[in-house]
């Protein structure tokens, strides 16, 4: 719904803190998610994270989250799917060159990551999206990532961390 | 070898140490000319002698030709073909992707071919919507946006890989384009917006149409302050209006174009209207060359395309140089 979607990234700042604190504990609880095991959490955790996301963001399930780089204004909302920021067809008053209506997701996004202690991130590149994620969960994509970073990465690397 | 052309016009230029294409477009371009790229529209015909027929209209006077890809999401010859028989006769074409009607796969696949073909330079682009042309209808594609798109290319072109990671035997030598719209909201974002492209591999940027030359400049000292002039070479949008009347339709229905009022209100008092939409066309290239970072500039002139010649000619940015055509001798240029 567009009047909820604009409220978050009116209040993209606070949302961008509750995310940094809630992310850490999602990673740290991967022991239990691994004993339940992923495959089995996959679907009540797409269920949860799809009525939260869905509700706040218009969250399209894209399974590859870039709310922190896009101010909290859901890229997949855009109806180029631009993940890298707005086309050059954004009419003068802000609005959507595909549908009038809607405020460019971009132009939001912007005034969002304005907010945000991470605003940067907005200027880095986005790689395309992987679609064979579509539908997925978000959340347990980001622990698992995690758990391979850390697995990856050089033992002196590790305990610097 | 069987199939290669064997004109030598459309033969690549040897590799040059510093440059990534071996087209004429970047040669002429690093060595500090003044470069002129024009907009080409292709026919809605199968038949070659149309291309070759819209793009003599430019000889002399135009460096590269923009073959656009579906432009207005309308259907219309493929850029890829257009590019294929422009290259063939020995012009320097500029491809246009657009990543509304093709997916990763046939992207990469059409950009190899293209390379292969002797096409040097790729202009790529997320494209219009596809409610706005001909087919509202079709399935819009948006696999790849502007930016994946221009560091797929890249990829393809530095590290001869696929994005897949699969590696490439002889990678695309292209001269990497994209384009900027300094005027569309969010107006502070578009220097930060022209950096991602530049980092993901864009070499030049050709704009949307410039009608506003302070808000140009204002644009051009922000990328300055980014350190983004020296990393690629800009290429502002120009084209002659045909009227008040066409100048307002286009401010209230193409979205993305800013023509402020100054220039209508201009047109409107003129005696001939396309006459001075021409001349303020002229005055704009003029004022534009003179902006620092400025290596050139991409005239569009849709259903003026006869009328490049003089204002190109008029505006003086060729310096007495005549642009490469077919059948000339010489241009002069030491590629």
């Amino acid at each position: 719904m567009q009047l909820i979607r604009n409220w978050s990234v009116k209040h993209s700042r606070g949302l961008e803190y509750i995310y940094l604190l809630f992310e850490p504990v999602l990673i740290r609880l991967h022991k239990v998610w691994n004993v339940i095991g992923y495959e089995r959490l996959e679907k009540p955790v797409r269920v949860i994270e799809k009525s939260i996301k869905g509700l706040m963001f218009d969250c399209q399930m894209c399974g590859q989250c870039a709310l922190s780089s896009s101010g909290m204004s859901c890229s997949m909302n855009c109806p180029k799917s631009l993940r890298n920021g707005p086309c050059g067809g954004v009419r003068m008053d802000g609005t959507c060159e595909v549908k009038p209506e809607m405020r460019c997701v971009w132009v939001e996004a912007w005034k969002g990551a304005q907010q945000m202690s991470q605003c940067e991130k907005m200027k880095e590149i986005q790689q395309p999206v992987n679609y064979s994620f579509k539908g997925s969960s978000s959340w347990l994509r980001v622990v698992q990532d995690d758990v391979k970073n850390k697995q990856e990465m050089p033992d002196d690397v590790r305990i610097k961390r | 070898m069987l199939g290669l052309n064997d004109n030598p016009a459309a033969q690549p230029l040897p590799e040059k140490e510093g440059h990534v294409s071996r087209g004429r477009l970047e040669r002429l371009l690093k060595s500090g000319h003044f470069a002129v790229t024009a907009e080409l529209a292709p026919p809605d015909s199968a038949l070659a002698d149309d291309v070759y027929a819209r793009a003599q209209v430019f000889d002399g006077y135009v460096d590269g030709m923009n073959a656009t890809d579906g432009s207005g999401a309308n259907c219309h010859m493929s850029s890829i073909g257009m590019c294929a028989l422009l290259t063939n006769v020995g012009y320097a074409p500029v491809m246009q992707i657009s990543c509304r009607d093709k997916n990763r796969i046939a992207i990469q696949g059409d950009v190899l071919g293209a390379a292969a073909m002797g096409v040097g330079n790729v202009l790529c682009l997320s494209g219009d919507g596809v409610q706005v042309g001909d087919h509202p209808e079709a399935k819009p594609v948006f696999d790849l946006d502007s930016i994946s798109l221009l560091e797929t290319i890249r990829i393809m072109r530095d590290e001869s890989r696929y994005l897949s990671g699969r590696s490439i035997t002889s990678p695309p030598k292209m001269f990497l384009g994209a384009a900027e719209n300094p005027y569309a909201p969010p107006i502070d974002f578009r220097p930060y917006r022209l950096a991602k492209k530049i980092a993901a591999g864009a070499d030049f940027i050709q704009t949307q149409y410039i009608f506003d030359v302070p808000k140009l400049k204002d644009f051009m000292t922000k990328a300055g302050d980014l350190g983004l002039l020296e990393k690629c070479f800009i290429l502002p949008g120009v084209g002659p209006l045909a009227s008040a009347r066409t100048a307002s339709w286009i401010r209230k229905n193409v979205p993305g174009i800013h023509i402020p009022d100054a220039i209508i209100k201009r047109l409107e008092s003129a005696q001939n209207q396309k006459n001075e939409g021409q001349k303020i066309c002229i005055e704009l290239i003029q004022q534009i060359r003179e902006i620092s970072g400025v290596s050139g500039v991409h005239v569009m002139a849709y259903r003026q395309e006869e009328a490049v010649k003089d204002i190109i000619q008029q505006s003086g940015v060729l310096e007495g140089r005549v642009p490469w055509y077919p059948g000339c001798d010489h241009d002069g240029i030491d590629y």
